[in-house]
């Protein structure tokens, strides 16, 4: 694996809620990269989510508004009705366009922007969920040299997310969601701020 | 399919304002991209070399790319919240001489000049109310003129109509037809529907309110800039601006000119002509 990935990109539907809050309960103070999440929501309830993950989480989590820049030590999470996408210029931009496998944010699309700007210094871990978003982009990702996870489907509240990610390629690692912890810890030690 | 490379979106780009006059080349780059490889694949298009022939040489093809790569996806009272805030807050404090001017900037297939339309009904100001609803592809403006939607989308107009507080029924707006639903066209009588491209034409005139939400997300800085000043130049003092709940303007210059009425809903009042 590269030394030096620069974000953590991580999707997630049903099931994923208590991986994210062992994630980002774990995760120290001052941890020196961007983690983003696209994570299938209520597309009618704007507040409450982002509040909740930040609660018990060392690093603050944050909806970005469009063209937000991505800044290391921070987590952020998809706003609720926009796609969440990565510019090569390394910030955030958003989009109101036509839901993608039904999803608005489409993990797919996180996904396969942040690999296009970021290639081999991106990693990417796709968590349970009851649909297929998100296997395609990651897929799309690991073409583009990202470091990829897949959540071990037995692990997994609801299999099919990662379950279609792995009929499509073979993922760097396929870990359960306490080896998942401990793989976005130990890229702390290789990073320096 | 495979990644378009950067050179042909380039090419694409260039093509499309060289035969119809429409500069895509400050677009925000990941949707914009995306938007490309939509149509590409839609159309089940695999030569882009053969693509951008067709585009040099249909006028009628190139106008269908233009209308598919821009994203004409909206609401009815899209966010609740930020219409309750218009309602309550902004308008009443607009104090206008002749009429109430409002810029819609593009408005797309026009659901958001209805929502508006409907607010000024429920609170007796249409008839004061002179509506600039602008856009830059004509197809989606012939449906806004028309008023006639698609069934399917009543369901998350209602439920946002009913969240707003809305005085009585949605439906209480439209007839209904087979599949489509047909507005009242009266609420749209007051309504000026114009080609626009914000990213080349300047202020279609003055106004006291200028909608333009989920916009600006698809520009980049320089455009996002640039129509930001068109706002500035088309608002009189103490006039308002009303943009989607994540965009921002704060990378903008001319943000100076204004400031920040609701920051949940991203409501502005212009304060200053300086930059």
């Amino acid at each position: 694996m590269d030394k030096e990935i620069k974000i953590i990109v991580i999707g997630g539907s049903a099931g994923s809620y208590n991986v994210i809050k062992k994630i980002l309960l774990a995760l120290p103070v001052g941890f020196p990269l961007p983690i983003v999440f696209c994570l299938h929501r209520l597309k009618e309830v704007r507040n409450g989510f982002v509040e909740s993950l930040n609660i018990n989480s060392k690093i603050i989590v944050r909806e970005p508004d469009d063209k937000d820049l991505i800044k290391p030590g921070f987590a952020y999470l998809s706003p609720a009705n926009y796609h969440l996408l990565v510019e090569p210029g390394r910030n955030f931009a958003l989009s109101t366009e036509d839901n993608i496998n039904y999803s608005r944010p489409s993990i797919d699309l996180t996904f396969d922007t942040a690999g296009y700007a970021f290639r081999q210094k991106m990693a990417g871990i796709i968590l349970s969920g009851a649909n297929s978003d998100g296997a395609k982009g990651l897929y799309s990702a690991f073409k583009n040299g990202a470091y990829t996870i897949v959540q071990d489907p037995d692990n997994a509240s609801f299999k099919a997310m990662p379950m279609e990610a792995l009929k499509l390629f073979k993922p760097h690692q396929t870990l359960s969601d306490d080896e998942i912890v401990s793989f976005i810890n130990s890229l702390s030690s290789n990073n320096y701020v | 399919m495979e990644d378009i490379s950067l050179k042909d979106i380039k090419r694409v780009i260039d093509t499309i304002y060289l035969t119809r006059g429409v500069d895509f080349s400050n677009y925000a780059f990941s949707s914009f991209k995306r938007r490309i490889k939509r149509f590409l694949e839609m159309n089940k298009i695999r030569d882009v070399n053969g693509f951008i022939e067709k585009i040099k040489d249909e006028s009628e093809f190139a106008d269908i790319f233009i209308k598919e790569v821009t994203v004409n996806v909206t609401e009815m009272f899209r966010d609740p919240s930020f219409w309750v805030v218009l309602r309550d807050k902004v308008i009443p404090s607009i104090k206008f001489d002749h009429s109430l001017k409002i810029w819609h900037a593009a408005c797309s297939t026009g659901e958001e000049v209805y929502s508006m339309a409907i607010l000024l009904k429920e609170a007796g100001l249409l008839n004061n109310a002179e509506i600039t609803a602008t856009d830059i592809n004509k197809h989606v403006l012939k449906v806004a003129t028309k008023g006639l939607y698609q069934i399917r989308n009543q369901e998350i107009n209602s439920k946002n109509y009913e969240a707003f507080g809305g005085k009585g029924n949605l439906s209480d707006y439209y007839t209904l037809g087979d599949n489509t639903v047909q507005f009242d066209k009266q609420l749209v009588s007051n309504v000026d529907f114009l080609c626009h491209d914000l990213a080349l034409d300047s202020s279609p005139g003055k106004f006291d309110l200028i909608i333009c939400r989920n916009v600006l997300i698809y520009f980049n800085f320089d455009l996002q800039e640039k129509v930001l000043q068109t706002f500035v130049q088309s608002l009189s003092k103490d006039s308002y601006l009303g943009i989607g709940s994540k965009e921002s303007i704060n990378w903008c210059r001319s943000a100076r000119a204004f400031e920040e009425v609701s920051f949940e809903e991203k409501i502005y009042r212009k304060t200053s002509d300086n930059l």
